[in-house]
């Protein structure tokens, strides 16, 4: 089953696993309104907009158009084609100003590259945004990750300054051990003021990213530690089967969430929790250990993120290591047709997302925009692709002309506005 | 509740911040009082733009080593690059009513209605490192620092002087400061009017690495990719340099002999990789300029004249001058 036509982005079940969001969350809707829940999204049709929606649309869309134009619009129609295109057309626009823009060649036993150098760049903000995906996906939001970027850095070049011998890789381990371990400490504290205390998330995560970068501070005594161990630098800014190392971490990450997410229920839950947190619990879903266990996934990502920031030049910066990142990982996600609302998430979305970020930042370089225009630059090119994932503003601008009334997304339109 | 506690923990977390940099300052108040005349002691409050690079964290340390000595009570705010931080913190001077603000802007505009606010309140101003762009010179009293452009007219006048013999097309990448930033500004236009005199030096790209080693090194990794050609990199201080010495490495190159570095500033890193012969020459920005900022609070609060600009004492340094230098390196 592909995604069908003029079904929105941001609603319906991730097209890559088909199906297996949409039912199972109508049952716990419908268990959580026999019970106990009458004011919530939970009365029948709106909770299951997600299946209706998917399951009506695509008879009908295969019935009005017949063959190849079905399956254009369906390309069209998927949540990751304008973000695709996007980021195509920034490659182009990179060839276009930088002709060997796309060649990757061997160089000192590795892949060296302007593509390798978004890939390499990028994976930290990859990092950063899965994990904020998740968070996401639960109806929240942690802010304090750009925070727990610069402490985790600052812990582990502390720890690796203070090595009689930097190569030590045992030395190297303990204080990327250290580092994480505080990482996930943190992710636990967002964890419990948002599940245990009932904080709201941009509040409870708003108090670590201020506090957070006094920490950072505090570990580094407000200066730059520099360090000069190749067994750290190895994270963020060495190779390893020619290929850079945080690659390597990002991929690994992704499996394992994509594994942990997709092919077990735990995406599912997650989506519930997000969904209709209410309804989950009174469903049997543990929907707090859950909240609490995707916070700290979140800022355990933040937490490998910070060393490869720091890892990459070999020194840690308490001030301004993974300043903004926060941003950059919501705007990844929502690029990746992500709703803030929670409820749905796609992490193929969100790596798209976040090498669309990268690549535009790299593309303001090598193009030569001068830097007082870049961030006006940088608002243009996200304004549009949040325009083109806007689908009231495709149908506007794209579809005023030939849209048939059965496969008006306009029906639908009124049910999307509920979270499912 | 909820509110309570947030404000709770941030002020726990402000605590905790300030304790960190405030241990000199403590001991120093305690020794002013201890005098005997608490009335005269004079209270300083200053706004570090942040941590930027070595280099700021040398000037902070030499501003509050010398408030120490100089047995002026220190109020140290960091900014973390905000200027909206640092209006915040000079607002609260105020309040606290210290005899003398210093701070050294983030950028150069926008500082009118705060100084104002300062000279309303009858608090003499300092600037120092960083000058602001208002019209009204009245607002301060003086500015302290270095002469940007004139870092950037002997980054400038190195290079003509290494290259006079040549004819060949000379492409020049620059490594810019913060945007809008004094040092950024002054920095490029010193070096641009120097090498301007000449159609063969061009600079063939110019991008913003924001003072830190890790944008160095990332908008040098670009430059390298779209421009193949590069014979000289110019960056606005060691720290860019030091990132951009790294992404040049990472492309087969050497830096200091495929591509000639020229930097701003030397702290101990940047001289040491000016002595590695990693980077060619190094105009020094000193951030040492504490004792003279102590000097001129203390005139300025006993009402006296100062003149309205003092320029720190500055050298340059080549890779020879480097390795005499290196040992004896206080930053």
């Amino acid at each position: 089953m592909t995604a069908p036509t003029g079904r929105p982005p941001m609603t319906g079940a991730d097209p890559a696993e088909p199906g297996t969001g949409a039912d199972p969350s109508v049952t716990v809707a419908r268990s959580g309104s026999s019970e106990a829940a009458p004011e919530t999204a939970a009365t029948d049709p709106a909770a299951a907009t997600g299946t209706t929606d998917t399951a009506a649309a695509p008879t009908a869309t295969a019935a009005a158009r017949p063959g190849r134009k079905a399956g254009l619009t369906a390309v069209i129609g998927h949540r990751l084609f304008w973000p695709g295109v996007v980021l195509a057309l920034l490659l182009l626009a990179n060839v276009l100003f930088t002709p060997g823009f796309l060649s990757i060649q061997m160089k000192d036993g590795h892949l060296y590259g302007s593509l390798v150098d978004i890939a390499r760049f990028g994976a930290p903000l990859i990092l950063v945004a899965v994990g904020m995906t998740l968070v996401i996906a639960t109806g929240g939001i942690d802010l304090s990750v750009g925070s727990v970027v610069a402490i985790s850095g600052a812990l582990s070049c502390l720890w690796i300054s203070g090595l009689g011998d930097q190569q030590d890789v045992g030395g190297v381990l303990v204080a990327v051990g250290l580092a994480l371990g505080l990482s996930l400490v943190l992710g636990l504290w967002n964890g419990f003021l948002v599940a245990g205390f009932g904080i709201q998330p941009i509040i409870a995560t708003l108090i670590l990213m201020v506090a957070g970068r006094g920490l950072a501070q505090l570990i580094t005594d407000g200066q730059i530690i520099t360090i000069n161990s190749s067994p750290y630098k190895l994270i963020g800014g060495g190779y390893w089967l020619t290929l850079p190392f945080g690659i390597i971490v990002v991929a690994a990450v992704l499996a394992i969430t994509a594994f942990l997410t997709r092919r077990l229920a735990l995406g599912l839950l997650i989506e519930s929790v997000g969904g209709n947190a209410t309804a989950s619990r009174l469903a049997g879903i543990r929907s707090r250990g859950l909240i609490i266990t995707v916070y700290a996934f979140c800022a355990l990502c933040a937490g490998i993120a910070g060393l490869m920031i720091s890892s990459n030049v070999s020194s840690a910066d308490g001030n301004n290591a993974g300043l903004w990142i926060e941003l950059d990982a919501i705007l990844a996600v929502v690029i990746g047709g992500t709703s803030l609302v929670g409820g749905r998430f796609s992490l193929g979305g969100t790596v798209l997302g976040a090498l669309v970020i990268q690549t535009l930042t790299t593309t303001i370089y090598s193009v030569g925009i001068p830097p007082e225009t870049t961030l006006l630059f940088k608002a243009l090119v996200v304004t549009v692709v949040c325009l083109l994932q806007s689908p009231a503003f495709r149908e506007k601008v794209f579809h005023r002309r030939g849209r048939r009334p059965g496969a008006s997304p306009t029906s639908a339109d009124p049910k999307v506005k509920v979270p499912a | 509740m909820l509110k309570k506690m947030s404000v709770l923990l941030l002020t726990g977390a402000v605590a905790m911040t300030m304790a960190g940099c405030g241990g000199g300052g403590n001991d120093s108040a305690t020794t002013g009082s201890g005098g005997g005349s608490g009335d005269n002691t004079i209270t300083m409050g200053f706004s570090q733009v942040g941590a930027e690079s070595g280099w700021r964290t040398a000037n902070t340390k030499s501003v509050q080593d010398s408030a120490k000595t100089a047995g002026i009570e220190l109020k140290f705010s960091d900014a973390q690059q905000k200027q909206e931080n640092q209006i915040k913190a000079i607002r609260s001077y105020i309040q606290q009513k210290v005899d003398v603000i210093a701070f050294s802007p983030v950028v150069e505009s926008g500082w009118d209605t705060v100084l104002k606010e300062a000279q309303n309140a009858k608090i003499p101003v300092i600037l120092t490192d960083r000058a602001v762009d208002s019209k009204d010179t009245s607002l301060y009293k003086t500015f302290l620092g270095s002469d940007f452009v004139e870092e950037g007219k002997k980054a400038g006048q190195w290079l003509v002087e290494e290259y006079k013999d040549s004819t060949d097309t000379v492409n020049i990448v620059e490594l810019q400061g913060t945007t809008g930033s004094a040092p950024a500004n002054d920095r490029k236009a010193g070096f641009a009017e120097v090498i301007g005199s000449d159609p063969k030096f061009k600079i063939i790209a110019s991008q913003t690495g924001d003072f830190t080693r890790a944008k160095g090194k990332e908008v040098m990794e670009a430059f390298l990719k779209s421009n193949p050609d590069i014979d000289v990199l110019y960056a606005h201080n060691d720290d860019m340099g030091l990132g951009a010495i790294e992404a040049i490495e990472g492309a087969g190159k050497v830096p200091g002999k495929d591509i000639k570095i020229i930097t701003v500033d030397a702290v101990k890193d940047g001289m040491q990789a000016l002595a590695d012969g990693k980077i060619n020459f190094i105009v020094e920005c000193s951030p040492l300029l504490g004792p003279q900022l102590m000097d001129l609070a203390k005139k300025v609060v006993a009402g006296e004249q100062v003149p309205a600009r003092v320029v720190t004492e500055e050298t340059t340094f080549t890779q020879e001058q480097a390795k005499e230098a290196l040992p004896t390196r206080q930053y």
